[in-house]
């Protein structure tokens, strides 16, 4: 392809990218070594409010922001370098917490606690989608071709519902007496409080995300499967090849780039997870990185929020992205390189 | 990429049609716009402003997180706010309301001094109802075990215990405990309860003593009678629990309490009687705190549609919409006559329950509380560990807020 026309393809995408993407993620980056502050006064404020039967008026000392004559509050901004992550990070504590060989003290502190629950999420949650992804793709592959149809459809649902209903349908199933604690409770005769402790809300979150994200693996292998070569197949079988053999040796090899490629997805997305958390309200036992940045982003009914540490804390989930991504880029680049 | 959560969690909206009809008594010719949460009190109100035409009603659970920008563009997004006494400080904070002293003048004959929000003397709010967490118990169960309903937080142990003993419903307490601001408000109202004070110079704070010690305490001891799931539950979810008659005793909303004696969801239409909230000290005050929703008009647009927008509003609040819908809340207007569900706000109003103490540092504070307090329930950390951990991240806050 000509030079010229190469920029006219990628131009409009490459200039939307750097617009949509990488101007707020340096924005985000210099706001993480900021801090925005209102600037406050302290006043005798008397405020009236309902009572029973008059009013109830209170006269209290308390630190009002300061208005400029515009009428905007006055905020001053700081540089503050890397306050935000230290209070992100608090690496004071973590380290004591690991000098006294103390894991749960580490991880009463919410950004560990998060990190934990997040990495073991993407690391559990990878291999079962891959192998269920894998093992519907043989299945349908294999299967007579008039119900291929119906199977493939109905394999793709929970991939189109939304996470966030996905997550909250699961949790009615099983919060209180829903139908499938109902039937639990009957079938093992004994007390089943699902949301009463951290870790069987972690396997249903699990449970919930293999459901919801497989499908898409399988959608790509079983695509990649049509694409088989039949006669090395065929010299397989012939050269007295198992079964698993076969998958081994032939089919794994062939859907190589693409398990890469359905990680890659999968690891970027799953490091990200966030609408477990809230579906399942999880916040008492579990939480991840992407809520603690939600968590710093809400405003209270006051409306404070912190924007630096939620801004760092976003950073942060960002570099882990990167050093997870890192194994699968340089095998890809690797083979990149060995092809061309 | 997935859509955000918050998108779809984010709310019920619903926008109230204007129609214009007789039950106003002026024809309003300014568009006028509000924005408020969405419960009952809030459906019945604008359905009367929206009587008096050009108006347009949002109605959005999540609405806190959209005022505070939209009252701050010029002009303003909406006319008509409705805010509780959290909500209004980030609105008092930014300078985005207007004092309606004048407009209280013109147009607030049928107003109560009651109702007249003031700070520092200006009136920046008109309040409409009030709002508490308070006891709801189901009378037949304890009259059948010959309990008296509990004063005290003492008592509603004891009262529990012989409720498990009898075994007649699943839990004997219910309790909003949902992790974050439900649980923060449970502690806020029991530390105020045994004579608490948030902060020292009004912003130092001063949870991790004696007080928020035995606070936390008294939560762990009744989360004992509870669903072990007390840390999902929410105010519909010890709704439900109610009526579908699993719990015995609650401090729950009084606005919720007319959904116990609704037949289409309740199993336990009558049974449930108000008290006041228990004291957490025998003799104590009611261990609750009262809150406010009322309306208030933006500052960044004209007098005209101030003018507007304010007589829509007393539209809205007059006492016909009350007399129609007196079983919905815990009305401050004329004309209301309180039932039998408004006993225990009122029982709580007359024991001195306090107003929430809303502010910045407060609004810090419940947030780090609510983070915080639900380690402690778990058996994650002990109680002057999850306490100091709240003065940690409080500071903390504080500290990027300016406070300090």
């Amino acid at each position: 392809m000509k030079g010229r026309t190469f920029i006219a393809f990628v131009g409009p995408s490459l200039f939307l990218m750097l617009l949509f993407i990488a101007a707020p993620l340096v924005s985000v980056l210099w706001q993480s070594f900021e801090v925005t502050q209102q600037v406050f006064e302290t006043v005798e404020v008397e405020t009236c409010t309902p009572g029973f039967p008059e009013q109830t008026c209170v006269t209290e000392t308390r630190s009002r922001p300061v208005l400029m004559e515009s009428g905007l509050p006055l905020t001053e901004t700081r540089f503050v370098g890397l306050e935000s992550y230290r209070n992100v990070l608090e690496p004071e504590r973590a380290a004591a917490a690991l000098r006294n060989g103390n894991i749960g003290e580490l991880l009463n502190i919410d950004f560990w606690k998060a990190l934990r629950f997040t990495l073991t999420f993407t690391l559990i949650t990878l291999p079962l989608i891959l192998g269920v992804g894998l093992v519907l793709a043989l299945a349908v592959n294999n299967a007579v071709r008039s119900i291929r149809g119906p199977v493939i459809f109905v394999s793709l649902l929970p991939f189109i519902i939304t996470p966030v209903i996905g997550a909250l349908s699961i949790r009615w199933l099983f919060v209180g007496d829903g139908i499938m604690t109902a039937f639990l409770e009957w079938w093992l005769q004994q007390d089943i409080a699902m949301f009463a402790q951290g870790w069987t809300i972690e396997i249903l979150m699990l449970f919930y995300r293999v459901w919801h994200v497989a499908p898409f693996a399988f959608v790509i292998f079983y695509a990649a499967l049509q694409t088989l070569n039949m006669d090395t197949m065929e010299s397989a079988i012939i050269d007295g090849a198992s079964r698993f053999e076969r998958l081994r040796y032939v089919i794994v090899p062939h859907l190589m780039p693409l398990i890469i490629f359905v990680s890659l997805i999968h690891l970027m997305d799953a490091y990200r997870v966030f609408e477990e958390v809230i579906g399942f309200r999880s916040e008492a036992h579990v939480i991840s990185l992407q809520w603690l940045t939600y968590d710093f982003l809400t405003p209270d009914d006051s409306g404070n929020r912190s924007i630096s540490r939620a801004s760092a804390s976003s950073m942060l989930t960002m570099i882990g992205i990167v050093i997870l991504l890192i194994p699968l880029l340089m095998r890809t680049w690797r083979d990149h390189r060995g092809s061309s | 990429m997935k859509p955000l959560a918050k998108a779809v969690l984010a709310a019920v909206l619903l926008f109230v049609p204007s129609a214009a009809s007789s039950a106003c008594e002026f024809d309003n010719e300014v568009p006028v716009k509000s924005i408020s949460a969405g419960f009952e009190a809030w459906k019945a109100v604008t359905a009367a402003m929206a009587e008096c035409g050009n108006f347009e009603a949002e109605l959005d659970q999540e609405f806190r997180k959209k005022q505070p920008a939209a009252f701050a563009a010029t002009p303003s997004l909406y006319q008509i706010g409705g805010v509780a006494n959290s909500t209004i400080v980030p609105l008092l904070n930014e300078g985005t309301i207007r004092p309606l002293d004048d407009l209280v003048a013109k147009y607030g004959q049928n107003l109560t001094s009651n109702q007249l929000i003031k700070v520092d003397g200006q009136v920046m709010s008109i309040a409409m109802m009030v709002n508490a967490q308070h006891l709801m118990y189901r009378k037949d169960i304890l009259d059948d075990l010959g309990i008296a309903p509990p004063k005290s937080y003492d008592e509603m142990l004891a009262a529990a215990e012989k409720i498990k003993q009898a075994g007649v419903v699943d839990y004997p307490i219910g309790a909003t405990m949902k992790t974050g601001w439900n649980v923060g408000m449970e502690f806020v109202n029991m530390f105020l309860g045994m004579g608490g004070e948030f902060f020292t110079d009004g912003v130092q704070p001063n949870v991790n003593n004696e007080t928020g010690i035995k606070a936390l305490n008294m939560m762990k001891a009744l989360t004992e009678y509870m669903d072990p799931e007390f840390l999902v539950s929410d105010s519909t979810y010890v709704q439900q629990q109610f009526q579908q008659n699993k719990i015995a005793m609650a401090n729950l909303w009084a606005s919720r309490a007319g959904a116990m004696d609704d037949e289409a969801e309740s199993q336990v239409v009558g049974k449930i009687e108000m008290a006041a909230a228990p004291a957490a000290v025998p003799g104590g005050k009611p261990a609750t705190t009262i809150w406010w929703d009322g309306i208030v008009i933006a500052k960044n647009i004209s007098d005209e549609e101030a003018d507007a927008a304010f007589r829509v509003a007393m539209e809205g609040l007059d006492s016909d919409m009350v007399q129609a819908n007196s079983d919905i809340a815990v009305w401050l207007i004329k004309g209301y006559q309180p039932g039998r569900l408004a006993v225990g706000a009122i029982e709580s109003l007359q024991g001195g329950a306090p107003s929430f103490p809303a502010s910045t540092a407060m609004g810090l504070m419940h947030t780090a509380l609510g983070n915080n307090v639900a380690d402690f329930l778990t058996g994650a950390k002990t109680a002057e560990q999850a306490l100091a951990d709240v003065e940690a991240e409080y500071t903390t806050s504080a500290k990027e807020t300016g406070l300090f």
